[in-house]
Formats: C-alpha cells, structure tokens, sequence
C-alpha cells in the first residue's frame, strides 16, 4: 500500500469511493447474472451492460484519482474508449455464432 | 483515508466476480456460453488489475489492462468467427 493515496483531497476521495462502489457493483452483478441466468440469450445480457458499465466506472475512478494526484494519461481513457467500442462488437459476433451453432434455440418473437 | 479501506474489499468482490465466470466457463452447456464467461473473466481482470494500480500507486498496470483488452477482444472475435465459419481467415 503507499502512501500517495493519502494525500488525495477527500471530494476526490469521496467521489472516486462512489464511482468504484458502483462500478463493483454493477460489474458484480452482471458476473452474477451470467452465472444465474437460464439460457445464453439471457445470459448475454448480463456481461454485455453490466460488466462494460461497471469497469468503465473503475476506470474513471482511477483516471480521476491519478489526475488529481497530478499524474494525469490517457491509458485509461484509451482502455475505456476501446471496451465501449469492442463490448457491442463481440455480443453481436456470440449471438450470429449461438445462432448458427444452434438454430433451433432461436427464442421465439413476442405474440401480436 | 477512504480508498485504502475500500480497495480490498472492491478487489474481493471482484474475486468473486472472476470465481462465478469461471463456474460458469467450466460449466457451460455448450461453447458460446464458454465464450462468453471468457469474453467476461477478461473484462473482469482488467478491471482487477486497474484496481491493483491504484492501490499500489502504479501506473504500469494500465498498460497491462490496455494489452489485455486488446488481445481478449482479438481472441474473442477469433473464436466466434471459427464457429460461425470453422475458419478464422478466409
């Protein structure tokens, strides 16, 4: 542990606290949902929002905190440009491979 | 006086986190349940080791988590398209 994170003014404390509870949150969740949930379309949903919100709030944390501490870089900002770009990408690709791995899986469209 | 406190315990959830993708990459009926639990446990350690950077102060981890997003959404691309295709370079 070092002693950097000591010298962290406490608004920044507090709202880097905020955005890491939250993000763990979320992110605990949708874990939780992908392990839970009944079938792969359902499961999908879970990582898919859930996840990218939740370690797309850890990142902001830590770029508020290394920012503040006046140590400011964009790998963060860069990490969490590439998850919000990539995350839809690869649900699309599991959901045309589930598709074609299993046809007859396909849910059915909701009644008229 | 927050953080210092707050970090294990965030990292434990994670932990957490990380052992319910793994059930469910172990468990998992068929292969894009699979890869999805492993699209999920690379997302999951980013954030891991992003947490441990900031607990130790460190900024090196970030290029780690940069080099893991990269290659997890490479291997994550490659595997559903060998099973949308059974090929990955046409």
């Amino acid at each position: 542990m070092t002693p950097l994170l000591h010298t962290l003014p406490l608004w920044a404390e507090l709202l880097a606290a905020l955005l890491l509870l939250v993000g763990t949150a979320f992110a605990l969740v949708g874990s939780y949902g992908l392990a839970k949930l009944g079938d792969f379309y359902k499961r999908l949903h879970g990582p898919s929002k859930a996840t990218t919100l939740g370690v797309g709030c850890v990142l902001a944390a830590s770029a508020l905190v290394f920012a503040v501490l006046g140590n400011p870089g964009f790998h963060e900002l860069l990490v969490l440009l590439f998850l919000f770009i990539t995350a839809p990408v690869s649900a699309h690709l599991l959901v045309k491979a589930a598709l074609k791995a299993d046809p007859a899986a396909r849910p059915q469209p909701p009644p008229r | 006086m927050i953080l210092p406190l707050l970090l294990p315990w965030l990292m434990g959830a994670f932990a957490l986190a990380l052992l319910l993708n793994a059930w469910r990459l172990f468990k998992g009926p068929a292969l894009p349940d699979r890869i999805l639990a492993l699209d999920t446990l690379y997302i999951n350690a980013l954030a891991l080791l992003v947490l441990l950077g900031l607990w130790r102060g460190s900024k090196v981890y970030f290029e780690v988590a940069m080099l893991i997003g990269l290659l997890g959404f490479v291997g994550t691309v490659a595997l559903s398209k060998f099973l949308l295709r059974r090929d990955i370079v046409e």
